[in-house]
């Protein structure tokens, strides 16, 4: 299997420690800090990036990625933009993702999307309003550009989902820590743990947890028993925030180096 | 029985993993109570005591002699709550019920459907939020000061173009976050699978009571069906009990808004492209990248950038001629049959008449032909007013 397993898969099974994921909107604030942004992810400890393509209706996402679409939007940003983006930490040698509506694909025409994407690095493609019923034709069309689409499962995922995912899963399994849209929570869900040693049950893949992981601490209790935690809406919320480019890449910094402590801290569990 | 999930390529369930199993459980429920007799004895005896049904068939003298043809109304708008949406919230709601939910949520773009939602959450004792955009708040005053009568709470919807499809967003929002207690009641043809079918079934009573009317009137089948369609709800319930009728001419009519070429229009089937909104694959309007675009309609209940994927199907098929009014012809259209019959329809059914007065409908002088009258005016006047106002 080693020969064919993809590049995330591998990217989480040579780490010594779970892997941290930071999350950006692409081209927010705008098409060129953005590139800033994810270099700073590269640089401070990212083991994953990952790069969400903006969409009009983001039916998954809460109101701070929304808001940051919006912007990214009105700014001009378009899905080939986004995939260019990802060259960037994908030349410093960090594998990225893309998260992106399933519409976006359709209107980009799924084959040349998936080799665009293939063409700039981008190794996996994370479609949040795909369930695994209507995914088979997306991974199809994905692999041949060796492309992994990323399957979620949720808490509300029954058993017999769980088992459904896991076997059409490659790359890795978004773990979705909470029923709910994206956005910083006070308080990781107390079945979380839980959620994840039953999705672990079915799949040998690594399994990262995103949604409302908020602080370094969240992300330091997330990696005891998963294998990647996902950091979105704190991170645009951050950059949201800064009072220019710097003050906000110096906040991504000093966010990203907290939670990497906390995260390497814990031992590498896949 | 199986509930259908596709219309040919249309249709299917794109959705966050967290709703599918909520979905699965919908499916479930339906399956099972769909042909259940006790459930069934229920629905019919809230739809004839409580919304008043059967709805008449009104032969409509005065516009016949203006349109040409030999015109029947539908009237829905009689219907308890003043529309059609009512046939699929009872629907709905004894689901919902069976379900063991709590909470209900919907949302609405001209506010029929959230009236509509309101009172069968009133009527079973339910907690009802209803998601509506901040311009049809503005448009529709009205129905929500009638939903906040009836207990519910409105909650309005900024983003976007603070219309129904930011509307809708927010209810799967408030799904995702709340799927174990809530159900969502979906107003339209629309949404991930089963509610597309599902909601068909619930407004096929349209078409039902339509066949033994006309039939009682006339000793045969129409000639035409004629309905405005927006998500396509209304025009889905009369449609249906005809489709297998190769003699029945069927005509959906959507808004044409500004124009067709001004870009301002509802019209997803003659001016949109395949895609992906609202967990269902149909005709959106969208840009080359995908973006859903802002539909445009005088009527809220039309200012939607995609439509049902049965009719999308319906298209394709050629089954079902799809058409549309201005918001000009259907403001004319809404004066008109006030004059002619007494009536004044909502500005979403004044398309469907728009159609007929025309002069391009092609029906001949003997045709029957029905038309859907899915709603009343009222909650339309005040902006109605507004426009013919500026105008003046």
């Amino acid at each position: 299997m080693s020969a064919l397993e993809s590049r995330l898969t591998q990217a989480f099974r040579t780490a010594g420690h779970p892997l941290l994921i930071p999350y950006a909107v692409g081209g927010y604030p705008d098409k060129a800090s953005c590139a800033r942004i994810l270099r700073a992810y590269a640089e401070s400890g990212a083991g994953i990036v990952e790069i969400g393509v903006p969409f009009s209706d983001p039916l998954a996402d809460g109101p701070v990625i929304q808001g940051a679409s919006v912007q990214a939007l009105k700014g001009g940003i378009r899905p080939a933009d986004v995939i260019d983006l990802a060259s960037g930490p994908a030349q410093a040698g960090v594998p990225v993702v893309l998260m992106t509506y399933l519409n976006t694909i359709l209107a980009y025409g799924p084959a040349r999307f998936f080799a665009d994407c293939s063409a700039k690095g981008v190794a996996g493609v994370v479609v949040p309003d795909v369930p695994v019923e209507e995914a088979g034709d997306l991974q199809r069309t994905a692999g041949q550009s060796g492309v992994d689409v990323i399957l979620l499962a949720a808490p509300t995922s029954t058993d017999a989902r769980l088992e459904r995912i896991a076997s059409a899963a490659s790359g890795f399994i978004y773990c979705v820590s909470t029923t709910g849209v994206t956005g910083a929570r006070a308080a990781l869900s107390a079945g979380l743990p839980a959620f994840v040693e039953r999705v672990r049950r079915y799949t040998d893949l690594p399994l990262a947890v995103g949604f409302g992981v908020s602080t370094a601490e969240q992300a330091g209790e997330v990696a005891r028993f998963a294998d990647g935690v996902i950091i979105g809406s704190s991170l645009v919320d951050i950059v949201r925030r800064g009072e220019d480019l710097d003050d906000a890449l110096a906040g991504v910094r000093e966010f990203l180096t907290g939670a990497g402590e906390a995260v390497g801290a814990r031992e590498r569990t896949v | 029985m199986t509930t259908q999930h596709r219309f040919g390529p249309y249709g299917g369930r794109y959705v966050p993993e967290t709703l599918v199993s909520a979905l699965e459980e919908l499916d479930a429920a339906y399956e099972r109570y769909r042909d259940d007799p006790a459930f069934l004895a229920e629905l019919h005896t809230l739809q004839t005591d409580y919304a008043g049904r059967p709805t008449p068939l009104f032969r409509a003298d005065r516009l016949s002699a203006r349109a040409g043809c030999r015109v029947y109304l539908k009237r829905e708008d009689l219907a308890h709550t003043g529309a059609h949406k009512i046939n699929n919230t009872l629907g709905q709601i004894l689901l919902a019920t069976r379900m063991g939910k709590k909470r209900i949520i919907a949302e609405t773009g001209a506010g029929q459907h959230g009236v509509a939602t309101a009172t069968v959450a009133a009527l079973f004792g339910l907690e009802c939020h209803v998601y509506m955009g901040e311009e049809d708040i503005r448009r529709q005053e009205l129905n929500v000061f009638r939903m906040r009568l009836l207990g519910a709470e409105v909650l309005p919807v900024t983003s976007g173009s603070g219309t129904l499809k930011d509307a809708t967003n927010e209810a799967i929002r408030d799904w995702v976050a709340n799927v174990g207690d809530t159900h969502y009641i979906i107003g339209s043809v629309v949404g991930p699978a089963p509610y597309p079918a599902m909601v068909r079934d619930f407004q096929a009573v349209i078409g039902e009571e339509t066949r033994s009317q006309v039939m009682e009137k006339e000793g045969r089948l129409p000639d035409g069906l004629v309905a405005c369609v927006g998500a396509g709800s209304n025009a889905i319930g009369l449609f249906t009990e005809f489709i297998g009728d190769a003699g029945v001419r069927m005509v959906g009519v959507e808004a044409g808004g500004l124009g067709l070429d001004s870009g301002k229009h509802g019209a997803s089937l003659a001016r949109g492209a395949t895609g992906i909104l609202h967990g269902s694959f149909s005709y959106v309007l969208q840009d080359e990248d995908g973006q859903i675009q802002e539909a445009h309609s005088v009527s809220a209940g039309l200012d939607y950038p995609s439509v049902g994927p049965e009719h999308a199907f319906l298209k394709d098929s050629g089954r079902v001629e799809y058409t549309s009014a201005t918001d000009e012809q259907a403001l004319e259209a809404f004066q008109a049959l006030s004059r002619l019959e007494g009536i004044i329809p909502a500005l979403e059914s004044a398309h469907a008449i728009a159609f007929l007065l025309s002069g391009e409908h092609g029906f001949g002088a003997e045709d029957v032909v029905v038309v859907s009258l899915s709603g009343r005016g009222d909650k339309d006047v005040y902006s109605v007013a507004g426009i013919l106002g500026v105008k003046r």
